[in-house]
């Protein structure tokens, strides 16, 4: 597919750094020729220089031809203009990144009117994986399908977990819950389990099982669940708003204590949320955080603008608090590969790649329009490995046909289905209908259809 | 260095030479001479090298823009020096400077020849002499790109390091479809060349071949007589079609994509055709007065358009001696030959853009004198030029300038006029061909000696690479492993 991506801060470089990888022909648009440049001598992409919002520019870049536009500039406002330039101009289908929570109330009628594909604001994404995480403390990750009705859920197993050392195949005797082990990371190792394999401590799984189903399996291996009680939020950005506002929609009880370095902001926070405490002051400032009573928060979430004060935030917060169960960091500029899974920072939440996630999925389902049946896509493991939700149509390869006689790819598993509300833990001799959602989890990279499933 | 990605472009082009060595074989073979066995023996080892050389499993490794100009350099020495064999082993050019400096002057398009008598070579040979031509126009590392799977922006590097201009951009965002592109309208418009010149009379074998050669603006001629014993038409026809192969190959894309308003905006396509629109002028005129009096005027101008279109183009061949013509036009045709074509296209030559820029900036000059404060930013193809491209087009200027003193100074040794050895220079460093005295349209590069040869030869291929990437070859920190 042509792609034009407006603007090549970060959003726009791990946009092109992913569409690139699926085989896709890119043109980055941007004003800036230096940044332009090196990104161009990075990765097979072309590089047009201008502003994103003239119609010049954007013929220049190809949006006569283009299929799909996605206007990721710092300017909502030039990020909407480019886009309805776009669609008078060209064919192609839109993506905007609108982050400014001014424009959040309007955005139905602003995608509507405006006929975008794809909203992405990638501040309100992070900030719902964040209240995702603080409702399953201790997961490292958690992701829906299945419109929430099944979870998958990353932790890591301490060493006084019941599952250390237990072989999949074995499961079933150390544990009721109807649980299934999708995906086990070990060390820069991703493993599509199978009845052989056995899990170790330190082992970072990710596990499928509806909302219910999760709670017990947490029960039973000794991890820890229980809605938080307060948060601990330093920064009050975009991030920090969604959240505070997501916090006291859904949990009043939670107690939500923010603390800002500029005096203006902390005004309109204390304005927008009266039941917030807002607190003026450096969140790098030990002593300040000891005295509003770090200590006693159960989360603790750096979301400043600045990546390596969240991590040394997280990491003497880490240390120095036990009563903390979780431990968020938000990181946007440096690779979040470092830090994922790395017990001293806690659970790390990068939006960039979230977006990331987002925009993939958007395209993917796209190219496949004709028969667009993936409903959901994540990466896992730094996207070594894939989940993904499919709706299954009437196929005759793959309806009714028992899976121990499916010929799957390798490192391929069918982790759920989904039929009439019900979760079922395949086995060999279920199968697939018409009308099932199925979740498939493999480490090929490039699933598109259902059917690659098959050898 | 990553040697592994190197030797795998290496053993791939070398293996391209292998399938290429096939096609006068089979020539050869149909036209019942001996030199086949000559061909084949070459492409056999060229393929040989070839899998040694490209069967080293080379893991996605990381490498830059170094390993993109070290492996075009070593490609552009490795193959000539493989494609000369047949020569040595037929017998035909049995000195291997002398096949080395004709097949290096085939591959860089520079149409220099060592060769008194070339129709002793046989059908075969000629073929892939000129054959090399419209290989080496576009480049071979460009062909690989356009069917080598590999990824990453590192395909850029060889690109730029082999296509000719001081600023190389795509057509089209992935680099393997920009080659894709360039070599179907290469490949369609040679098609087009061959066909013009068969329905001007020429008879096969002499149409394909010289369309090879005009294509990638080479230049060996393919008989004794060079151009001379072709029609009028057919002269007519090769003119055209040199102009319109030295032209950017942007233009013909921004056509093929109907983007006319793109195609005729085309700053240097523009000064390009009007530079050869009044070359033509001034030297018709010259020559009309004081060579072709009796011939007419029509005579004159039709040489004369020759001469530029094949000259200001790096062309080279020829239909009349020059050395009889007038000083005045000679100095226009060394002209003519320092500029060159256009950037982007298959012409080699100093560039028309480069010369466009140095103008320009000259220009910029003399506004700073007069208003040291001011602000001014060079403008070209409607884009300000950053100081980075400025700053490497003086210093590739400066070390072209040096290379040709240093050639001139070798030449010097040799039995020839200052006329002579500064033609010889400018001829290969800018792969034209034939210069003027005993190098001119119908003498050529024998009578030289060995030391001569090789220096000549350096010229055709640091020319053809644009001087850097040849050059970065005997910088030793580019040989460094950890770096």
């Amino acid at each position: 597919m042509k792609i034009i991506i407006l603007g090549c801060g970060k959003v726009g470089t791990v946009l092109a750094e992913q569409l690139i990888l699926e085989g896709h022909d890119i043109t980055v648009v941007d004003r800036n020729e230096k940044v332009l440049r090196n990104l161009c001598a990075r990765l097979d992409i072309m590089g047009v220089t201008g502003n994103s919002a003239m119609l010049d520019t954007l013929i220049e870049a190809g949006v006569r031809e283009a299929d799909i536009m996605m206007a990721v500039t710092d300017s909502d406002e030039i990020n909407m203009l480019s886009c309805l330039i776009a669609k008078k101009e060209g064919h192609c289908q839109t993506v905007a990144r609108v982050r400014d929570p001014e424009y959040e109330k309007e955005l139905n009628y602003l995608q509507n009117e405006m006929n975008l594909g794809l909203v992405i604001n990638p501040d309100k994404m992070a900030a719902h994986e964040i209240i995702r995480l603080l409702n399953f403390p201790s997961a490292l990750q958690i992701e829906t399908f299945a419109k929430g009705q099944v979870d998958m859920i990353k932790m890591r197993l301490n060493a006084d977990s019941p599952l250390c050392n237990v072989a999949l195949s074995d499961l079933s005797k150390h544990i009721t819950s109807n649980v299934l082990i999708a995906c086990v990371e070990r060390g820069d190792e991703v493993l599509i389990p199978s009845g052989k394999t056995v899990l170790l401590e330190g082992d970072a799984i990710s596990f499928i099982a509806s909302a219910r189903e999760a709670v017990t399996f947490c029960k039973e291996c000794k991890l820890e669940y229980a809605p938080i009680r307060n948060a601990f939020i330093v920064g009050g950005g975009k991030e920090g708003y969604y959240i505070a506002s997501s916090l006291q929609n859904n949990h009043s009880k939670c107690d939500v204590k923010i603390v800002e370095i500029d005096e203006e902001r902390c005004k309109f926070l204390s304005d927008a949320f009266p039941d917030v405490t807002v607190i003026h002051g450096d969140g790098t400032n030990r002593n300040l955080l000891l005295e509003e009573g770090v200590s006693g928060a159960e989360a603790f979430i750096a979301l400043t603008g600045n990546d390596e004060e969240n991590i040394i935030m997280s990491m003497l917060n880490k240390g120095a608090t036990p009563k903390t169960v979780h431990n968020i960091t938000k990181i946007d500029y440096l690779d979040p590969v470092h830090f994922v899974n790395n017990p001293a920072v806690g659970s790390v939440v990068c939006s960039k790649k979230i977006v990331a996630d987002a925009v993939v999925r958007f395209v993917r389902a796209l190219e496949q329009s004709s028969d667009a049946n993936m409903e959901k896509l994540y990466t896992i493991a730094n996207g070594r490995a894939e989940a993904a939700e499919f709706l299954v149509y009437d196929e005759p390869e793959l309806v009714g046909i028992p899976f121990s006689k499916m010929n799957l790819k390798e490192n391929t598993l069918v982790a759920a289905i989904i039929r009439k509300k019900e979760m079922i833990r395949p086995t060999g001799s279920d199968c697939m209908k018409s009308g099932d959602r199925v979740i498939i989890i493999t480490s090929n990279s490039g699933l598109r259809d259902l059917r690659d499933i098959l050898r | 260095m990553n040697y592994k990605i190197v030797s795998y472009i290496l053993g791939t082009a070398l293996k391209l030479e292998a399938i290429a060595l096939l096609i006068p074989t089979i020539i050869a073979a149909c036209y019942g001479e001996d030199s086949w066995w000559a061909l084949l023996i070459t492409a056999g080892i060229a393929a040989v090298l070839g899998f040694v050389l490209g069967n080293k499993k080379f893991k996605e490794g990381r490498y830059y823009a170094r390993e993109g100009y070290a492996a075009t350099a070593l490609a552009w020495i490795i193959l000539p020096t493989v494609g000369c064999i047949p020569f040595i082993l037929s017998g035909t050019i049995p000195n291997f400077v002398d096949a080395l400096f004709e097949t290096a002057s085939g591959f860089t398009t520079t149409g220099s020849s060592v060769l008194t008598e070339i129709e002793h070579l046989g059908k075969g040979l000629i073929f892939w002499r000129s054959f090399i031509h419209w290989l080496g126009g576009m480049g071979i590392l460009v062909f690989i790109l356009a069917i080598l799977p590999l990824s990453g922006g590192f395909h850029m590097h060889l690109m730029k390091a082999e296509s000719p201009g001081p600023n190389v951009s795509k057509l089209v965002p992935k680099v393997k479809e920009t080659a894709k592109v360039l070599y179907l309208i290469y490949a369609a418009m040679t098609v087009l060349c061959i066909l013009t010149l068969l329905i001007s009379g020429m008879d096969l074998f002499d149409a394909v071949c010289i369309g090879v050669g005009t294509a990638g603006t080479g230049g060996f001629s393919i008989r004794n007589s060079g151009m001379a014993d072709y029609s009028v038409v057919s002269q007519a026809c090769i003119t055209v079609w040199m102009i319109l192969f030295g032209v950017n190959f942007n233009v013909y894309y921004f056509i093929i994509r109907k983007r006319f308003k793109e195609a005729v905006c085309c700053e240097e396509a523009r000064f390009y055709l009007i530079a050869i629109v009044l070359m033509t002028a001034a030297i018709t005129l010259n020559v009309y007065f004081n060579n072709y009096r009796e011939e007419g005027l029509f005579t004159a101008f039709h040489n004369s358009f020759f001469m530029v279109g094949s000259l200001i183009t790096s062309t080279g061949f020829g239909t009349v001696d020059t050395n009889t013509w007038p000083l005045f036009s000679k100095v226009l045709m060394i002209l003519c030959m320092t500029m060159g074509a256009c950037a982007g296209s298959t012409g080699g030559g100093f560039k028309v853009s480069r010369i466009m820029l140095l103008l320009k900036e000259a220009k910029k000059e003399f506004l700073l004198l007069t208003h040291p404060n001011a602000v001014k930013t060079v403008k070209f193809e409607g884009k300000a030029i950053e100081h980075g491209t400025m700053r490497s087009l003086t210093n590739y200027l400066i070390i072209y300038i040096l290379i040709f003193i240093v050639s001139i100074v070798v030449l010097s040794f040799d039995k020839i006029n200052f006329l002579e050895a500064f033609s010889a220079t400018l001829a290969t460093i800018n792969n034209i061909g034939p210069g003027f005295g005993i190098v001119g349209t119908f003498g050529n590069y024998s009578s030289l000696s060995v030391v001569s040869k090789i220096m000549l030869t350096f010229n055709m291929i640091a020319g053809r690479l644009e001087l850097l990437p040849i050059l970065m070859l005997f910088y030793p920190k580019t040989w460094a492993k950890h770096y």
